[in-house]
């Protein structure tokens, strides 16, 4: 199968724009295209990620998403859920041979919708879990609970993530959220739905981001510093949460296909550092023990090791991660390209201090992350 | 597998959820013209062409388009409908309607822009009659506009 290069990205700031979603599309769109210096109709495909019936309010997407993301007139699809999947989709249509070059666009205006809350709670089936208001937010604090219980995990290793992540978004000019916050501001904040408390939980964010994919020949004609795509791997579970071991979810699964994919024997020592989602700060800690970057149940010691600080031995959520700023669908191809950022050395501010060679990328979405996608990206 | 005759249920729901959309600088401009009863268009530099409603940027060439141009307020008809039954959000005090498609002279591109009226619309004959594609029609305004697409009031037969 053929190599995928990221030729280029660009990022939309989280905090809530004036602009219409058309323009604030449009914009990062544009950046790509005006950086790598082709046309829009010189790109092959178009590939969006978006939620246009309940995130944007507007039902159908093809008022707005197809204009603004430079998709008029050429093959597009467009996928929801989260946008690591309409990555792997447009990397695939390259893998195939029969586009050279695909745009991927997700776009997300938090500041135009209701609290997720609100709208996860429609994301619950009508019959037996809608009329009971059981939303994300619920289902996360069940999560933790069952995590701090059956590993021993902390309150306070759970607010290490958000001092952490908050502290390395400072850096981030795109961040939605900045500012400096204490272990006791975090376990301070309101128990709205215990044991989660307020600051543990993320923002709703506008986001937008554009990528430019392309084979590695093409890509190589593009960019002096292409990121190749070394592994995928997505897993989905079944909706019912009585169903499914909430601290085995189906991230394991997707893991291990990225890894097998990627040649990644040992991820904790061949990772250079990741991006993961993490809408409730426990997550951070959980997703690392279930992508094998710690042992299990080790999520609570590897926050307090260091390990991923930003000057750690491997640094997650340099650029703040989904706490620091949550577009709904597009958070996990924010994901892949502040990954592609590090490796290029161009995440700014917020690059970290050693060498990038690989680089982990992670998106999630529904209940207690009922869908995952893992990507492994090199230079 | 229905052991007990029951009659299998159904289960009514409506979804209710707010919204706030930013217009952008764009379509602000466009309807702080309609406060003055003006129809404003964008040209876009790289094609020439001038869209209405106006636009932020041109989806062909993809550069912004910033010049704005006032444009008449009277066109050709492209195409026309006539609608005459009721679903859920149009009761039966809507109808019958006669949306219309309008190239208004000096643009380049047709717009889905309102209802024909100014007779009496009940009457599908009469309608067919006045209603032509090919045919001129220009805006009426409502008497008190507010910034928004009910500034137009309807579309008259002027040809």
């Amino acid at each position: 199968m053929r190599k995928v290069g990221i030729v280029d990205v660009a990022l939309s700031p989280g905090v809530g724009s004036s602009l219409s979603l058309m323009e604030f599309t449009y914009k990062p769109v544009k950046e790509v295209l005006d950086k790598v210096g082709i046309k829009r109709n010189e790109v092959d495909a178009y590939v969006m990620a978006s939620s246009d019936v309940f995130h944007s309010g507007l039902s159908c997407a093809n008022s707005f998403d197809i204009d603004a993301t430079g998709a008029f007139m050429k093959p597009m699809a467009r996928e929801e859920g989260d946008s690591i999947k309409a990555f792997i989709y447009a990397s695939l249509r390259i893998m195939s041979g029969i586009y050279d070059t695909v745009m991927v666009v997700t776009l997300i205006k938090g500041s135009e919708h209701p609290d997720n809350d609100t709208l996860t709670s429609c994301f619950a089936d009508p019959f037996y879990t809608r009329p009971l208001g059981i939303q994300e937010t619920t289902a996360a604090a069940m999560q933790k609970r069952l995590y701090q219980k059956r590993y021993g995990i902390t309150d306070e290793q759970c607010a290490k993530v958000v001092v952490k992540n908050l502290g390395n978004a400072l850096r981030n000019q795109n961040a939605h959220i900045k500012k400096r916050v204490t272990v006791e501001d975090v376990l301070n904040s309101k128990k709205i739905c215990h044991p989660l408390r307020a600051m543990e939980c993320a923002p709703k964010s506008d986001g937008v981001c554009a990528m430019l994919l392309a084979s590695e020949e093409k890509a190589r004609e593009l960019t002096d510093k292409p990121v190749w795509l070394r592994g995928f791997g997505s897993s989905m579970d079944t909706f019912y949460l009585g169903d499914r071991d909430l601290l085995n979810t189906q991230l394991k699964n997707a893991a291990s296909m990225a890894y097998k994919m990627a040649g990644i024997k040992n991820p904790a020592k061949e990772i250079d550092m990741a991006e993961i989602s993490e809408p409730y700060a426990f997550q951070e800690l959980l997703r690392c023990e279930e992508l094998g970057l710690c042992s299990q149940g080790q999520g609570g010691s590897f926050i307090d090791s260091g390990a991923t600080q930003m000057t750690g031995s491997l640094p997650v959520n340099p650029s703040g991660g989904v706490l620091a700023m949550n577009p709904y669908v597009p958070r996990g191809l924010y994901r892949v390209a502040e990954s592609a950022l590090q490796i290029k050395g161009q995440a700014g501010e917020h690059q970290i201090d050693k060498k990038v060679n690989t680089a982990l990328a992670h998106g999630s979405y529904g209940f207690c992350g009922q869908w995952h996608g893992v990507v492994i990206l090199g230079n | 597998m229905n052991k007990r005759n029951e009659k299998p249920r159904t289960l009514k729901s409506v979804l209710r959820i707010p919204y706030e959309m930013a217009q952008g600088p764009a379509w602000t401009h466009f309807f702080e013209g309609f406060k003055q009863k003006k129809i404003l268009g964008t040209k876009c530099n790289e094609c020439g062409r001038v869209l209405i409603p106006a636009r932020p940027f041109c989806p062909r060439c993809f550069e912004p388009m910033e010049e704005w141009v006032e444009v008449a307020q009277e066109g050709t008809i492209v195409t026309w409908s006539y609608v005459n039954y009721t679903y859920f959000g149009v009761t039966a005090d809507m109808i019958p309607q006669v949306p219309v498609t309008v190239k208004l002279d000096g643009t380049d591109c047709g717009w889905w822009g309102g209802l024909i009226g100014g007779f009496d619309v009940k009457n599908f004959d009469l309608v067919n009659k006045k209603v032509k594609v090919g045919g001129r029609i220009k805006a009426v305004w409502r008497d008190k506009v507010e910034g928004n697409m009910y500034d137009i009031d309807h579309w008259e037969i002027i040809k």
